[in-house]
C-alpha cells in the first residue's frame, strides 16, 4: 500500500473510488437506517426478552400449530401461484417475443398496465367480480348454470385468483426479456435440419428460455410468500398467510417477540430462495438490472 | 401447425383479457347510480365521484398521498441517480456489492419492511407524520430509479466524459452537460416509477400513517374491510387512470429516446 501511494495513477484511482462512495452514501444511508437497522433490530428482539436471551419465540414454531400451519398454507399457495403464473405467462411471453414489433408492443402494454396498477385496486376489482352478488355469480345465474351463488371470495380460491392476477406480469417480463435474446437463427437452423416444431422447441428454445423461467419463478414465489393485501381482503380470515400472522401479532396482540421471530423466519426463507437461485443465475439477472 | 398456432394465440388472447378486464370493469361500476355494485349498472350517475370529491376526509387523504408521492419520487430520483452513476463508473468489487443493498427494498417482504419502519419511527417520533411517509416511500422508490438509470447508463459511452474533462470541464458540469442529457429518459422513467410505487403503496402506510396524515390507500383499505362502498370504485378508476397516463408517458419517453439514439447512430 505504501508504495502504491507514490504512484499517481493509483492515487487517482483511490480518489475516484472515494468520490463514488460519496455519491452512493446518501442512498445507502436511507437503506441502512430504514431497512437494515430495523431488520437487525427485529432479529435481536426475537431472541432477547426481558433482559435475557430466549428461544421461546422460536419454540412456538414447533409447539403452536397456528405457526407451522400458516407457513405451510403460505408455501402451498406460493407453489400454486408460481406454477399457474408459469403456465399462463410462458405462452404470453412467447407470443410477445415472436410477434412483429407493432403487435408485441400491444401485448406488452396489456401486461404492463396491470403491473403498474395499484395492488389494492386490483384486489378490489376481484372483490367486485367474485362476491356473492358479483358479476361472475350473476352472469352464471343468468346463464342458468347455477341456482345459488358460488362462494368465490372469503376463501383460498379468491386469494389465489387475485394473487395470480397481480403477479403474472412478474413472470411474463423476465421471460420476455430472455426469449427476446434467443437468436431466431438457432430455431430456424434446428427446423432446417429436420427437427419437428415440438422437437425444436423442447431441445432449443425451452432450454434457452430457462434463465427467464427461473427469474420469473423466483420473483413470483418470493413475492407470494410476503403477500398481505389479497389474503387480508379476499381471504375472509380463513386464508391465513405469514404476513397476516406478523401484522396480527403487532396490531391485535401487541406481541413483538412473536412478530419478530416470524419476520426473521420469513426473511430467512426469502434469502435462502435467492441464494439457491443465484447458484443457477446471477442475482442481477433476477432483478432485471442485467 | 396452423391449428396449434391458432390455439396458442387464442389462449394468449384469453389470458390478456383476463388480465385487463378486472381493471377496466371498475370504470363503468364507478359511474353506477346504485349503491350495490351490479353489472351492468341500472343507470349512470356521477354520485360516487361527488361523494369522493365532496368528502373532506377523502380530500385530505388525497392531498397527503400526492404530496408524499411527488416529494418522495423527486428525492428518490436524486439519490438513486447519484448511486447508479457511482455503481456504473466504478469497477471496485466493494462498490458493486453495494448494488444488492440498494435493491433490497424490492426483496424484503413488504410487511416486514412496514414493521421495521414502524419500529424505527416509534423511537424517533416519525409515526403519523408527513416526513415519515416521505422518507419511507423514498426508500421504497430507490430501487426503481437505480435499475432504470443503470440500464440507461449502460448505453452511455463513458469515454465522452473523459473527453469533456480533458477539454477542461469539471466533473459536475460534465455530468450535467454531457451525461445527464443522454440518460434523461431513464432518469424520468425511474422517477415516474417511483411516483407510481409511492401513490399505490398501502402496507407501510397502514402501519406508519395515521391521524391527520393518512394516505389515500390506507383510507381505501380500511373502508374496504368494512363494506364495499362504490366511492372506492370512483377513486380506483382515478388511480388507474393516473397509472395508465404515467405508463404511457414512460413508453413515449422511451420511444423518443430510441429515436434520438437512432439519429446519432
Amino acid at each position: 500500500m505504501t508504495t502504491s501511494t507514490s504512484n499517481p495513477s493509483m492515487q487517482h484511482d483511490r480518489r475516484e473510488q472515494r468520490l463514488m462512495l460519496l455519491l452512493l452514501a446518501p442512498a445507502l444511508l436511507v437503506i441502512v437506517s430504514l431497512l437494515i437497522v430495523p431488520l437487525v433490530w427485529l432479529a435481536w428482539q426475537s431472541i432477547w426478552q426481558d433482559g435475557g436471551f430466549t428461544v421461546i419465540n422460536y419454540q412456538r414454531f414447533l409447539t403452536d400449530s397456528v405457526y407451522w400451519m400458516t407457513f405451510l398454507q403460505t408455501f402451498r399457495i406460493a407453489v400454486v401461484v408460481t406454477l399457474v403464473t408459469l403456465l399462463l405467462g410462458y405462452p404470453v411471453a412467447y407470443v410477445a417475443a415472436a410477434l412483429p414489433q407493432r403487435w408485441s408492443v400491444l401485448v406488452l402494454a396489456m401486461v404492463l398496465l396491470p403491473f403498474w396498477t395499484s395492488v389494492l385496486v386490483r384486489a378490489y376489482a376481484w372483490l367486485i367480480l367474485l362476491q356473492r352478488t358479483g358479476i361472475v355469480n350473476s352472469a352464471l345465474k343468468n346463464a342458468g348454470l347455477i341456482d345459488t351463488p358460488l362462494l368465490l371470495i372469503n376463501n383460498e380460491f379468491g386469494t389465489v385468483m387475485a394473487t395470480i392476477h397481480i403477479l403474472l406480469p412478474f413472470m411474463v417480463l423476465p421471460l420476455y426479456a430472455t426469449m427476446k435474446k434467443i437468436p431466431p437463427e438457432l430455431t430456424m437452423a434446428g427446423a432446417s435440419l429436420g427437427g419437428s416444431p415440438s422437437h425444436v422447441f423442447t431441445r432449443i428454445f425451452l432450454p434457452l428460455s430457462l434463465p427467464g423461467m427461473i427469474a420469473g419463478m423466483v420473483l413470483v414465489f418470493v413475492l407470494t410468500l410476503g403477500f398481505y393485501i389479497t389474503p387480508e381482503l379476499l381471504g375472509g380470515g380463513r386464508t391465513y398467510m405469514v404476513s397476516m400472522l406478523v401484522s396480527r401479532n403487532i396490531q391485535v396482540y401487541n406481541e413483538w417477540g412473536a412478530a419478530s421471530s416470524i419476520s426473521v423466519v420469513l426473511m430467512l426463507c426469502v434469502f435462502l430462495i435467492f441464494r439457491l437461485a443465484s447458484l443457477l443465475i446471477p442475482f442481477e439477472r433476477i432483478m432485471g438490472t442485467r | 401447425m396452423r391449428t396449434s398456432n391458432l390455439l396458442l394465440y387464442g389462449f394468449v388472447a384469453l389470458v390478456l383479457a383476463w388480465l385487463i378486464i378486472p381493471i377496466i370493469i371498475i370504470v363503468p361500476m364507478s359511474f353506477s347510480s346504485a349503491r350495490f355494485l351490479t353489472f351492468p349498472p341500472p343507470s349512470w350517475s356521477l354520485r360516487w365521484y361527488e361523494a369522493y370529491l365532496g368528502n373532506a376526509a377523502w380530500m385530505q387523504a388525497t392531498r397527503v398521498s400526492l404530496i408524499v408521492s411527488v416529494s418522495s419520487a423527486i428525492l428518490a430520483t436524486v439519490l438513486g441517480t447519484a448511486a447508479a452513476y457511482a455503481l456504473n463508473m466504478t469497477s471496485s468489487r466493494l462498490v458493486r456489492s453495494l448494488q444488492m443493498l440498494l435493491l433490497l427494498p424490492l426483496v424484503v417482504p413488504i410487511v416486514i419492511t412496514a414493521v421495521g419502519v414502524f419500529l424505527v419511527y416509534a423511537q424517533v417520533g416519525l409515526l403519523a407524520s408527513m416526513t415519515g411517509l416521505i422518507l419511507a416511500n423514498m426508500m421504497l422508490g430507490l430501487p426503481y430509479v437505480v435499475i432504470s438509470v443503470l440500464v440507461g447508463l449502460r448505453k452511455f459511452d463513458a469515454t465522452q466524459e473523459m473527453v469533456s474533462r480533458s477539454l477542461g470541464m469539471n466533473r459536475l458540469r460534465t455530468f450535467f452537460v454531457v451525461t445527464l442529457p443522454q440518460i434523461r429518459p431513464s432518469v424520468i422513467s425511474g422517477m415516474l416509477f417511483a411516483f407510481i410505487s409511492a401513490i399505490d403503496e398501502t402496507v407501510v402506510s397502514l402501519f406508519i400513517s395515521g391521524g391527520e396524515y393518512q394516505t389515500l390507500t390506507k383510507r381505501m383499505f380500511t373502508a374496504l374491510r368494512d363494506e364495499i362502498d362504490p366511492t372506492i370504485a370512483a377513486i380506483s378508476s382515478l388511480l388507474t387512470a393516473i397509472s395508465f397516463i404515467l405508463v404511457m408517458l414512460v413508453a413515449l419517453n422511451a420511444r423518443s429516446a430510441d429515436r434520438k439514439q437512432g439519429k446519432v447512430a
